[in-house]
């Protein structure tokens, strides 16, 4: 594959063009400089930022991010290099000489203060009545260096109006710092850009093309800029408002569906260490607060994977033994709803090869207003659907149109695990202290595989899980080690695994009205693919375009978020590698913990094509409820 | 107006001497890459943008880095207010800069020149390209120039359009990429990441023309001129209250009021040198000199007489740097507004001491903190004017 980089950020700033040592031990692999006057030794290349982490010495910042490239444009790292005239950022250094750096001197510290206080002077609002109080870097700041009034002014007019034209993002630019995260994270990190700087001088600004509202340009709504804003410039659209409202009336039923990564996040709003899960604790919160029934949405992960599972079987079959030409492979994901709008832009053409089946979330919203509504005599008009996820961009999706194949919105309401941290803090509850509760029925637990769903790789390991039992008739277990799929997990941006089917079982009692036996599948390789962030989607984009050999893999799984949906642009700030695997760990232990761990396992979605979806997978009704359609919108919209 | 591109009479130690086109990569390609560094160095050429880089020690460390390509750079975006020098040069003296480019990609090892013409200046673009299509002809451009085998070198003209940071030679690059014109971080400096992340030396149009004559004539012809610290001579943009504006090259270690005799101006006030991110002096200082170790400049030099405002003048400036920040850092972003804000706050008599003290420490902290040259020279003239004209100021709001 092209390990190119593809990225379009400025070339100096991707990244230091200098020589990065193999071994630090060699001559001129490490160099000694005095931080502070000690002396250290750290390897060529280590920025002062890094060198002063690795020993202790703290060093404000702002821009940095280490998700990101180096932009060295807020100056707040500022330090003094020994023998240079001005100050130098220490994020942007990059030591090559035995440099002597002071980092605390009166003009450092009036320096960051002037910095701090100029920010300020233009950062409208007031830290009370804003988002991301008692979470804002620019408060922190303020704080850090005492700043106790407005040195140079206080700005008492917004300069911007808010953009509120997106499902998902809010863009309230009057608070915007310029730190340019959100401009490095859409362009270098997730590969849209859709955001830049525009004008010059004091009129630069953080904006769009031809400043449009943020609705109408190709954002995918991943919301990865709102996890790296410093301030509320950027932040969710919240409708907590409104669920309040439908909890508080009585006439409507109000229930909530949770994703697997919130769980594994929620607890950073209460301060609990990154990887703790608080599943039941969660479920009990909810109630609480008011919610009529709470379910989880690994039951229709579970349920997915026997869509999008059969979807690939009769692709493959189709393709393989009729030699039908018009069936697109390899088949994509359609879980991650930043992953999918990504592609409805920038790959149109490959919308053939992106399973029809919706996502957890959807098909959870059609199934609560129809047969969930039956079984509880409730006219689904009255029934409110809330679902918690990690995403932005879910909030996007329950708004597309064709997302009502109930008859009704089939999911009203997309929550984000920070607007229901905040949501359960106004309730008067500490999140950490609840009691466990279980999940409530009909839907009751789901498998492990569900869970996984929520880390990068999950999905597929869901589905291989699934897959391997069906066509082999072995059980996983006896193929890798406690059925974790380890070559399809981690954080490596593209994993790419060969499964070669050396022998076939019978074909399972649901799948037989597709296909009579497994024997065109001996012998051949099943190839599968995951790739988490849309620049590493783009990656495997291109390939395929190339005809590269992700071209040639059967199933592909995407996600539009670094580390899938457990760094969701709905999960708690901050975010960063560290935490991210905190979390993915969080969800591969409860996983392991389960005694169910195989969506094929789970007797809830049994009972649903047993009772309602009573022609199975990719039946009418299935196809009806479970599956949608995608829109081309290409990268220009009129 | 119909520009002029026929030669005018001018005179000078160096620029203004004699040189016959080519003379200059002719003798390069004789005495070789070593020579050409050892002639460069020991005329102790400074870079003539204003920041005074050593030529020699940029074409070194140019020739130096590895890369698959090289690049020379003429920073021709001439946008500092108040200088015209380039203008001059390019229309009147294109075989030095030309010359200049050729020696300095033959030195580094580079095979593109690009030039990067300030947009206001597309007028020239005609005369220019065909300037060079001559060059070609006469194999002072193409490959295997002058019949030096292997030496291939060529220049392309790129147009700015319009921003001030763009002449910081980062932001330049950027702009020569297609990107929006903001200043890099340096280290990585241009010499080993450049344009298109390649070794590439940025040089200003009069330092490029300086090379020219210094290839041809010598180093230790060229360090006579001007002074121990500022050797050979600067090509001045005089304007202002005078009888004879224009560009004039005078050697460095010119003292202010010498200059001002030269271009008989009379009741002089204030002068301001280097543009707008300069520094302004008053009658008092006029003993000084012009050159690095004094005075440095780029080559503006403005001329106040006895009824001017000192304050409109600095306010002027101030509105300058405001739109031509270029927008990315938070010193010259804000900082700049502030000391606008400052001086109207002046201008309307609303003001304290203490606040201006704490403006001018303000711009202190932009001078060190700004991340590139731009804001750390926009507070010089309010520095320098609220300093130097503080009695003026006052005696006004006063009145």
């Amino acid at each position: 594959m092209d390990n190119k980089k593809t990225s379009r950020a400025p070339v100096s700033q991707q990244e230091f063009k200098v020589p990065k040592p193999v071994d630090t031990n060699t001559i001129g692999g490490s160099i000694t400089v005095e931080l502070n006057e000690k002396k250290v030794s750290v390897p060529l290349g280590t920025t002062i930022l890094e060198a002063c982490r690795q020993n202790q010495i703290h060093i404000p910042t702002l821009c940095h991010h280490t998700d990101l490239c180096v932009a060295g444009v807020c100056r707040v790292c500022a330090v003094e290099v020994e023998g240079m005239r001005t100050l130098q950022a220490a994020c942007a250094f990059p030591i090559t000489a035995p440099i002597k750096v002071k980092t605390s001197t009166p003009q450092v510290r009036k320096a960051r203060r002037h910095i701090i206080d100029l920010m300020l002077s233009e950062h409208y609002g007031e830290c009370y009545s804003c988002i991301r109080n008692g979470n804002c870097e620019l408060q922190s700041l303020a704080e850090e260096y005492g700043v106790d009034g407005y040195t140079f002014g206080h700005c008492d007019k917004p300069a911007y109006e808010i953009d509120k034209s997106s499902y998902s993002v809010v863009r309230e630019m009057s608070k915007c710092i310029l730190c340019k995260r959100c401009v490095r994270t859409c362009i270098d990190l997730q590969e849209v850009g859709v955001l830049e700087s525009i004008g010059k001088g004091d009129k630069t600004h953080i904006s769009t093309f031809m400043e449009r509202p943020l609705a109408d340009v190709i954002c995918i709504n991943c919301g990865q800029c709102i996890n790296r804003c410093p301030t509320s410039a950027l932040h969710a659209n919240d409708p907590s408002d409104e669920i309040w409202a439908a909890i508080d009336d009585p006439t409507k039923h109000v229930v909530i569906q949770t994703a697997p990564s919130p769980r594994a996040a929620i607890g950073e709003c209460f301060g609990v260490e990154p990887g703790t899960s608080m599943t039941q604790e969660l479920n009990t919160a909810l109630r609480r607060i008011g919610f009529d029934a709470v379910f989880d949405t690994n039951f229709t992960a579970d349920l997915t994977i026997f869509e999008e599972g059969t979807e690939l079987i009769i692709r493959l079959y189709k393709a393989l033994v009729e030699k039908d030409n018009s069936m697109a492979l390899p088949q994509f994901t359609s879980c991650s709803p930043g992953w999918v709008k990504y592609l409805e832009h920038f790959y149109p053409e490959f919308i053939p090869n992106l399973s029809t089946a919706k996502s957890p979330q959807q098909m959870f919203g059609a199934i609560i207003k129809t047969f969930y509504a039956q079984q509880i005599g409730v006219d689904p008009k009255d029934v409110v659907s809330v679902a918690l996820m990690p995403c932005s961009a879910k909030k996007f999706e329950c708004n597309r149109p064709e997302m009502t194949s109930s008859g009704y919105k089939d999911v009203d309401y997309g929550l984000t695990t920070r607007e229901l941290g905040k949501m359960i803090k106004e309730a008067g509850i500490y999140l950490p202290e609840m009691p466990k509760s279980h999940f409530d029925s009909p839907f009751g637990d789901a498998s492990g595989a569900g869970l996984i769903f929520g880390a990068t790789g999950g999905v597929m390991e869901a589905a291989l899980r699934s897959v391997i039992e069906f066509v082999t008739g072995v059980k996983v277990e006896d193929i890798f080690a406690d059925a974790n799929i380890t070559p399809v997990r981690g954080f490596e941006g593209v994993k790419y695994v060969e499964l070669p089917i050396t022998a076939v079982g019978p074909v399972p009692e649901i799948l037989q009205g597709l296909v009579k036996d497994w024997n065109w599948l001996k012998g051949a390789t099943l190839k599968v693919a995951v790739a988490h962030g849309t620049a590493n989607a783009k990656k495997v984009m291109d390939d395929i375009k190339r005809g590269g050999k992700f071209s040639e893999c059967h199933f592909i799984e995407f996600m539009a978020c670094p580390g899938g949906c457990i760094g969701g642009g709905g999960q708690p700030i901050p975010t960063s590698l560290e935490i991210r695997q905190a979390r993915a760990r969080a969800i591969y232990a409860e996983d392991e913990s389960l005694e169910m761990r195989k969506s094929h396992d789970n007797p809830y979605v049994k009972m649903i094509y047993e009772k309602f979806f009573k022609e199975g997978p990719c039946g009418h009704l299935s196809h009806k409820l479970l599956h949608t359609h995608y829109t081309a919108r290409g990268k220009f919209i009129s | 107006m119909e520009p002029i591109f026929n030669k005018q009479k001018r005179t000078g130690p160096v620029l203004f001497s004699e040189y016959k086109r080519g003379e200059g990569i002719k003798k390069a390609l004789e005495i070789g890459r070593e020579n050409v560094l050892f002639e460069m160095k020991s005329s102790k050429l400074k870079g003539r943008g204003g920041a005074g880089f050593p030529t020699s020690t940029k074409w070194m460390l140019t020739a130096a880095a590895k890369a698959d390509e090289k690049f020379i750079v003429c920073n021709a975006d001439e946008g500092e207010p108040g200088t015209f020098k380039d203008r001059v040069l390019l229309t009147e003296y294109p075989e030095l800069v030309f010359d200049g480019m050729v020696i300095g990609g033959y030195t580094c090892g580079a095979k593109e020149g690009l030039v990067y013409l300030r947009g206001e200046y597309e007028y020239m673009l005609k005369f220019l390209e065909d300037y060079l299509a001559q060059m070609r002809k006469d194999n002072l451009l193409g490959k295997n120039i002058l019949g030096k085998k292997d030496f291939d070198f060529d220049i392309k003209i790129r147009l700015g359009a319009g921003a001030y940071v763009c002449g910081e030679e980062t932001a330049l690059i950027e702009s020569l990429e297609g990107q929006r014109g903001e200043s890099r971080n340096r280290p990585p400096y241009p010499v080993n990441t450049g344009y298109n992340g390649r070794p590439t030396s940025v040089n200003n149009v009069e330092t490029l023309a300086a090379a020219a004559h210094i290839i041809v004539k010598g180093g230790d012809w060229y360090a006579k001129v001007g002074t121990d610290k500022s050797s050979g001579s600067k090509l001045f943009s005089v304007s202002g209250d005078c009888k004879k504006p224009g560009v004039y090259e005078l050697p460095f270690g010119t003292k202010v009021k010498e200059l001002l005799k030269i271009v008989e101006a009379e009741d002089t006030k204030a002068v301001q040198v280097g543009g707008a991110s300069g520094i302004c002096i008053p009658e008092s200082h006029f003993e000084r000199a012009l050159a690095y170790e004094d005075i440095p400049t780029g080559g503006s030099v403005m001329i106040f007489g006895k009824n001017r405002d000192m304050l409109k003048i600095l306010k002027n400036f101030m509105e300058f740097f405001v739109e031509e920040s270029c927008g990315q850092c938070t010193p010259c972003r804000i900082g700049n507004v502030k000391l606008l804000e400052g001086v109207e706050m002046i201008e309307k008599g609303e003001f304290t001491f203490e606040y201006i003290g704490k403006l001018k420490e303000l711009g202190h902290t932009m001078q060190v903190a700004s991340k590139c040259g731009l804001g750390q020279s926009s507070p010089n003239s309010f520095i320098s004017i609220i300093d130097n004209f503080k009695d003026e100021i006052l005696n006004k709001i006063e009145a």
